[in-house]
């Protein structure tokens, strides 16, 4: 029979259906980074002095710094000399009517139409194709409330007060390695300005895609919600399959001000290499949300299952009091894949409340990690936190390891922490093959069981698409 | 329908069934009864095909085909159910979800018309009903956190949906309160069909007073060693096992 664990491993081939290249002319700056690469990348932004000279102090911190070294990442070195900056689609469009159609059609084939006609019901789309926006849906409808949904680029050039009062408050220039570097170069991204009292009237969404080779992407969110706003964003990616690794460095910054809500999805399907570890994306990604306001709640949900590597830690600091943080991730590895993901949740006001849910399943020869800090500072009076940690085990030749840390400086705190690992047992495998359900759907089946409850902190049209997502990347996980 | 003939079974190193042998015709139902240990789950699981059982002699015929050398999935789609001793959990998994699953990908195995979800719904509650289930089990994972008894019916109700030609119903009647023992028997008694056939796995008499067999068969030592109508089982529930082996050394003897 052929569903012995022993055997679990064999003929491990996966489809990565966005694996495909568009054929379009770009413009793209030569690869290597010193202050004239900022300047002239800042130059073909048309951005203002302050931007430039903000960029330029990452920079200069950025060479003081070295890169860090993990545990449980093995990891090429990175040339940073050999990567270029900046690459763009050379028409720029000045509206969605001007868009390349390849550019469209990339979109539509990555099942994110673009275009009036097809446009995902009650979705505002924002499709960033390498270093450039290319497209921001559904602009008008949302000004009316007073909602800014555009790239960032644009953001810097049109709305440079609000940019300038938040750009690093959060992530700092000088946080860490990778986020001093996505300050001194970052491409584009998405802003975001709920004011005060508006409740955003649709999905936001920004589609990240990787096209041109040897490029980087680094790619800058930010978010705000004002007093009693209320947001729900999501984040799509995908890239083509290339034999290079190439690096994704990103840094995402949300602010909720009093009683604002900010929900934050991503679902992560960059490149994850292929069957041998060949290829892939780097994905070193600093995401990090204040709930600066009391009462305030930041929830980031996750389901990761691409990149060769994944360094990443969406975390909430918890100012405001009574304030809420709460991070729901999957994160599934195959093949050769590695992933070391987790949260940091900082309590600094009284009363305030966090909440990790981590899945995280593992096939193939991959590593896959927990990583997640639980911070309560000396004011945070009746701070609490619940951590749950459960991993599965496809095969016999994956890891999964869970690091919890701790730092509790305030008596009152109560901190919990379950874990569990397991394996998809033979009993619920023939369970379910003895019904008729073939072991590859078995798995599916077993595994979107496991991610419920992430899953349906998801908006539902991405809980399905992420439910496929997970069925492609188990494909092959038995043999 | 169904032939067993001089099956050897082990697991590991550990041989179970010794040279079983058994014909089950359409329509009929066999109840298997023998002491703990015996092999009886043994032969479910190994109809059904669970990995890990390793058949060494001896040949299993469904429909003139060879069970055998068919995946469990294959198996299921041509019509053999083994309602499980011990339901497994299956944690976030929708019940619903899951027999609608099961149901279609027999379905397309065999070519039949897939149910969309309203088409199952309604099938469903109908089964559900009928069983005096609590609809609101559908709703919950699969068997994850069912009492006993709810698991036992939860198997009942799969069958039902899923209408196999040949169910195997390991010690099904084991944990159900009294009032739940008539309604899987009434449930049980519902399918029966000149084209189906059943192997009940019991250790009580009591269930055979409802389900009533054609035939009953003692398995001991992973060997069919008495076989009789449904009398047989009254003797045994007034004996106990010893008089089948002493029946069997007398007979040895002589
Ligand atoms: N995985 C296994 N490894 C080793 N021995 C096993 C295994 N599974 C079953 N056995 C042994 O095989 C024998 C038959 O087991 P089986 O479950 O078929 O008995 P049974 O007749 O169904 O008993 P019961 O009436 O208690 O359900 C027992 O001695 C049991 O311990
Ligand atoms: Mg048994």
């Amino acid at each position: 029979m052929s569903s012995q664990p022993e055997e679990l491993q064999a003929a491990l081939s996966r489809r990565y259906g966005a694996g495909f290249v568009t054929d379009i002319e770009t413009d793209s700056l030569p690869p290597g980074l010193n202050e004239d690469t900022i300047h002239a990348l800042s130059a073909r932004k048309e951005e203002p002095e302050w931007m430039t000279e903000w960029r330029l102090a990452a920079y200069r911190h950025w060479l003081t710094m070295r890169q860090p070294n993990w545990a449980h990442i093995k990891l090429r070195p990175i040339d940073f000399q050999a990567i270029s900056y900046y690459a763009a689609p050379k028409n720029k469009p000045k509206s969605l009517d001007e868009v390349d159609p390849k550019l469209l059609e990339t979109y539509d084939k990555l099942g994110v139409p673009l275009h009036e006609r097809a446009k995902l019901a009650g979705v505002a789309v924002d499709a960033v194709f390498d270093s450039v926006s290319v497209a921001t849906t559904a602009r008008e409808q949302l000004a009316k409330v007073g909602v800014i949904f555009c790239s960032m680029s644009e953001a810097v050039r049109e709305h440079g007060e609000l940019v300038r009062k938040y750009l690093g408050s959060v992530v700092p220039q000088g946080d860490n390695f990778f986020a001093a570097l996505n300050s001194a170069v970052f491409s584009d991204g998405s802003f975001v300005f709920i004011p005060k009292g508006v409740r955003c009237p649709m999905e936001l969404s920004t589609y990240f895609r990787i096209n041109a080779g040897h490029t980087g992407q680094f790619e800058r969110t930010l978010i705000i919600a004002e007093e009693d706003a209320v947001v729900s964003y999501l984040e799509g990616c995908t890239a083509p399959m290339r034999d290079d690794n190439q690096l994704h460095a990103a840094v995402v910054e949300l602010v909720a001000l009093e009683r604002a809500s900010i929900k934050y999805s991503t679902v992560q399907n960059w490149y994850p290499g292929d069957e041998n570890g060949k290829g892939g994306i780097y994905n070193f990604v600093t995401k990090r949300g204040e709930c600066r306001g009391d009462d305030s709640r930041i929830t980031w949900t996750q389901v990761e299952t691409g990149s060769a590597i994944t360094w990443k830690y969406p975390s909430c600091v918890l100012r405001g009091d009574r304030s809420v943080g709460e991070f729901h991730s999957v994160a599934l590895t195959h093949h050769y894949q590695q992933a070391d993901t987790g949260t940091k949740m900082v309590h600094i006001g009284r009363d305030t409340k966090s909440k990790i849910v981590s899945k995280g399943i593992s096939a193939g020869k991959s590593q896959n990690s927990y990583r997640g800090l639980v911070k309560v500072e000396k004011g945070a009076e009746g701070a609490r936190n619940h951590t749950r940690c459960d991993s599965i085990l496809i095969g016999k030749q994956c890891g999964s390891h869970t690091f919890p840390y701790m730092e509790i400086k305030n008596p009152t705190a109560i901190v919990e922490h379950e874990a569990t690992t397991s394996k998809i047992s033979d009993d619920q495998m023939f369970y379910c093959r003895s019904r008729g359900i073939s072991e590859e759907d078995a798995v599916s089946l077993i595994v979107d069981g496991f991610c419920k409850q992430v899953f349906r902190e998801l908006p539902m049209e991405f809980a399905v698409e992420a439910k496929k997502l997970l069925e492609v990347s188990l494909e092959g996980a038995i043999g | 329908m169904l032939k067993i003939e001089n099956l050897h079974a082990r697991i590991g190193a550990k041989e179970i069934l010794k040279g079983l042998s058994l014909e089950v015709k359409p329509g009929e139902v066999h109840a298997i009864m023998g002491p703990n240990g015996a092999g009886k789950s043994t032969l479910g699981n190994v109809l059904a095909g669970r990995p890990g059982y390793e058949v060494t002699q001896g040949s299993v015929t469904f429909d003139g085909k060879n069970l055998l050398e068919l995946e469990p999935e294959a198996r299921a789609a041509a019509g053999v159910f083994l309602a499980f001793q011990y339901p497994v959990e299956i944690p976030g998994v929708n019940n619903t979800y899951f027999l609608r699953a099961a149901l279609n990908a027999q379905h397309k195995v065999r070519g039949e018309q897939e149910l969309d979800s309203m088409q199952f719904l309604k099938l469903v509650r109908e089964k559900v009903k009928a069983m005096g289930m609590t609809p609101e089990l559908l709703n919950r994972a699969v068997n994850e956190g069912f009492s006993g008894g709810e698991k036992k019916r939860n198997e009942v109700l799969q069958m039902a949906l899923l209408e196999p030609r040949l169910a195997i119903l390991d010690e099904t009647d084991s944990g159900l309160d009294i009032d739940a023992l008539k309604q899987v028997a009434a449930g049980v008694n519902a399918l029966r069909a000149p084209q189906r056939a059943f192997l009940v796995i019991t250790h009580y008499q009591r269930l055979l007073d409802y389900i009533v067999p054609d035939f009953v068969h003692v398995l001991a030592d992973g060997r069919i060693v008495e076989s009789g109508d449904a009398q047989l089982a009254r003797e045994l529930e007034a004996h106990g096992y010893a008089w089948v082996r002493e029946r069997e050394s007398a007979e040895a003897s002589a």
